[in-house]
C-alpha cells in the first residue's frame, strides 16, 4: 500500500440542498493520496449527491471541496476533470449509441491526444472492453457497462477515481471482479473514493470508511473498524447482536 | 417521363434547402431538446442580411468572389445573432420546465420577424441575381444553374459537416452533448460552448439555406421564415428529430415529395399534402426514419 499522510482531497461542512430539502448538512471528510475510501450508506443517505457535488454537477449551498489546494465549489463542472478527478458516475451513464472505444476516447477528451499506454492498461484490466471495443455501449450488460464507466474514467489519467456505486444492478461473480480490478487501479496509484450499498464488499476493498445517515456521517472509522462495528454490522450487514 | 425528371430536379433542388434549414432544428433539438422556433425566422432574416450585403458592401457585385463574400458575411452575421439568441433566449431558461423555453422560442421568432419588418420593411423585396440565368435542355427537362449550385453546395456543406460530426474532437463533444450532458461534463466537455456551437452551425447553415430561397425564388418577405420553417421542421421530424443525417435525407425526401405533389397533383395542395406526411410519419414512426429516442415533450 502507498498510503501517506499527505491528504489529497477534504471536504469541510459541505451542504447541499434540493429546493428548500437539505440533501448533505454539513459533512466533513478526507482522503490521503493512495488510499481507497468508502462512503456507505443507505438509499437517499446522500452518497450520490455527494459525488456529485464534488465533480460539480451539483452546487454547494456552502461548506468547501479542496483537491491539492484548490477549491473545487466556485468551479464549473467541466473543469473538474483537469484537475485530475475523474467521476464514473452512478448508473454508468455510458454514451449507448456511441461504440465503446469512442466512449474511451471521450474518457480522454481533456487529453490533447489519447495516451495508448492508459489504453492499453483499461484493455488489461477489463478484456472484455477489447473485445467489444467496436460494438454500441447500449448493448453491453450492465457489468460490462460499468467496466466502461471505469475505464472512460480512467482515460484522463486521473489522480483520483471516484467511484458511485460500481456494484449496482450487476451479476455477483463480474462484481467480485471488478472489485478485484479497483484494487488493481489503486495498487498503481490512483487514490480511489468509492461509493457503496454493498458495505461488506466495500470495506473489504477500501481502507477507511464514513458512514452517511440522512445527509450526515455516522460513523467512520478505518475499515476493520466499521466492519467490527456493531451499529454498522446492524444497519448495513445485515446482522443481528 | 419529363415531368418525373423536372420535377426530381426540382425536389432535389428544394430538398437541399429544407435540409439546410432543417439541421439546425434537429442540431439545437439534439442537445438542449428543444425546438428552435425562431430558426426559421433566422434563415428569413439571412435572405435580408444578405440583400444588403450586396447592396451596402460588396457595392451591387456579382462577380464568384463577390458573391462568396456574401454567403461568408452572411453566414457570420447570422451565427454571431445564433449566439446571441441562445445567450439571451435560451440559456437563462436552461433549467427552467420545457414549456418556458418553447415560449421563449415563440418570442425570439416573433421578434426576429419584426425585427425584419422593421428594417427592411413589409413590403416583398427581391433577391439580386447572384448567379446567372443560365439553363440547359436536357430533352424536356430544364435545369439552371442556380439548380445546380444549390444542390452542390448544400452537399458540400452536408458532408463536410457530417465529417466533422464524426471525425473531429468537437464533434464527438457534440454527440456525447446530445446524448448525457452531465456525462458530457464528466468527460471536461464544456458544454455551454457546444451549444454555442451548435447555434453557430446551426445558423450558418440555415443562412445558406435562407440565400438560396433568394436566390430560387427572388421574391423575399419578412414573414416567410414561418413557412420555410415549419418545412424544415417537418422535414427534422421525418428524418427523425436529433439525428443529423436523419435531417439531411428527410429534407430531400420533403423536397421530392413536395415537387411530385406538385408536378402530378397540384401545387396549391402541396402543402396540405405536406402536413398529411407530417401527419402520417408522427402516427406510423413517431420516431422519424432515422430516429432512435421518441421525442418526449414539447
Amino acid at each position: 500500500m502507498t498510503m501517506t499522510n499527505d491528504i489529497l482531497f477534504e471536504i469541510n461542512n459541505l451542504e447541499v440542498s434540493y429546493g428548500s430539502i437539505a440533501a448533505i448538512k454539513g459533512i466533513s471528510l478526507e482522503v490521503r493520496k493512495g488510499e481507497i475510501v468508502a462512503i456507505l450508506g443507505a438509499n437517499g443517505a446522500g452518497k450520490t449527491t455527494t459525488m456529485r457535488a464534488i465533480s460539480q454537477l451539483l452546487k454547494a449551498k456552502s461548506g468547501s471541496i479542496r483537491f491539492k489546494d484548490r477549491e473545487l465549489t466556485s468551479m464549473p463542472a467541466h473543469k473538474v476533470v483537469r484537475l485530475g478527478i475523474s467521476h464514473s458516475p452512478e448508473g454508468r451513464r455510458v454514451f449507448g449509441v456511441l461504440t465503446v472505444e469512442e466512449n474511451l476516447m471521450l474518457g480522454a477528451f481533456t487529453r490533447s491526444r489519447v495516451n495508448q499506454k492508459t489504453l492499453r492498461w483499461i484493455y488489461e484490466l477489463f478484456p472484455r472492453l477489447e473485445e467489444r471495443k467496436k460494438q454500441l455501449a447500449g448493448t453491453l450488460s450492465g457489468g460490462e457497462q460499468q467496466m466502461l464507466a471505469i475505464g472512460r474514467a480512467l482515460m484522463s489519467n486521473p489522480e483520483m477515481l471516484l467511484l458511485d456505486e460500481p456494484s449496482l444492478g450487476i451479476a455477483p461473480i463480474l462484481v467480485k471482479a471488478i472489485f478485484k480490478q479497483i484494487r488493481e487501479i489503486a495498487n498503481s496509484g490512483v487514490t480511489i473514493l468509492l461509493v457503496e450499498q454493498n458495505a461488506k464488499a466495500a470495506l473489504k476493498l477500501a481502507d477507511r470508511g464514513y458512514v452517511l445517515d440522512v445527509g450526515t456521517i455516522a460513523i467512520s472509522g478505518t475499515a476493520s473498524e466499521l466492519l467490527a462495528s456493531s451499529k454498522v454490522q446492524e444497519a448495513y450487514l445485515g446482522k443481528k447482536h | 417521363m419529363d415531368i418525373f425528371l423536372q420535377q426530381l430536379a426540382n425536389g432535389l433542388t428544394i430538398g437541399s434547402m429544407f435540409a439546410l434549414v432543417a439541421l439546425g432544428y434537429t442540431m439545437v433539438y439534439g442537445v438542449m431538446r428543444l425546438i428552435n422556433f425562431a430558426h426559421g425566422d433566422m434563415v428569413a432574416a439571412a435572405a435580408f442580411v444578405g440583400l444588403t450585403v450586396y447592396t451596402q458592401i460588396m457595392g451591387e457585385a456579382t462577380s464568384l468572389g463577390a458573391v462568396i463574400m456574401i454567403f461568408l458575411l452572411t453566414a457570420i452575421v447570422m451565427a454571431c445573432i445564433g449566439v446571441v439568441l441562445e445567450r439571451l433566449a435560451y440559456r437563462p431558461l436552461r433549467t427552467a420546465p420545457r414549456l418556458s423555453a418553447v415560449v421563449s422560442a415563440l418570442g425570439a421568432s416573433l421578434m426576429i420577424q419584426n425585427g425584419i419588418m422593421l428594417v427592411w420593411g413589409p413590403q416583398m423585396r427581391i433577391f439580386p441575381e447572384l448567379v446567372p440565368q443560365v439553363y440547359w435542355n436536357l430533352g424536356n427537362v430544364v435545369i439552371s444553374l442556380i439548380q445546380v449550385v444549390i444542390l452542390l453546395l448544400s452537399l458540400v456543406l452536408m458532408v463536410a459537416l457530417y465529417l466533422f460530426i464524426e471525425k473531429t474532437r468537437m464533434g464527438a463533444a457534440i454527440r456525447a452533448s446530445s446524448i448525457d450532458q452531465d456525462a458530457a461534463r464528466l468527460m471536461g466537455i464544456n458544454v455551454n460552448r457546444v451549444i454555442a456551437l451548435i447555434f453557430i452551425i446551426g445558423s450558418s447553415l440555415g443562412a445558406v439555406g435562407g440565400l438560396f430561397i433568394g436566390l430560387y425564388y427572388r421574391g423575399i418577405t419578412f414573414n416567410m421564415g414561418w413557412q420555410y420553417g415549419l418545412y424544415a421542421f417537418v422535414a427534422a421530424i421525418i428524418g427523425g428529430i436529433g439525428n443529423i443525417p436523419g435531417a439531411m435525407l428527410g429534407g430531400m425526401l420533403l423536397g421530392l415529395f413536395n415537387a411530385f405533389i406538385a408536378g402530378y397533383i397540384s401545387s396549391t395542395w402541396a402543402d396540405a399534402f405536406t402536413f398529411i406526411l407530417l401527419i402520417a410519419i408522427l402516427v406510423i414512426r413517431p420516431t422519424g426514419i432515422l430516429g432512435e429516442r421518441v421525442a418526449e415533450k414539447v
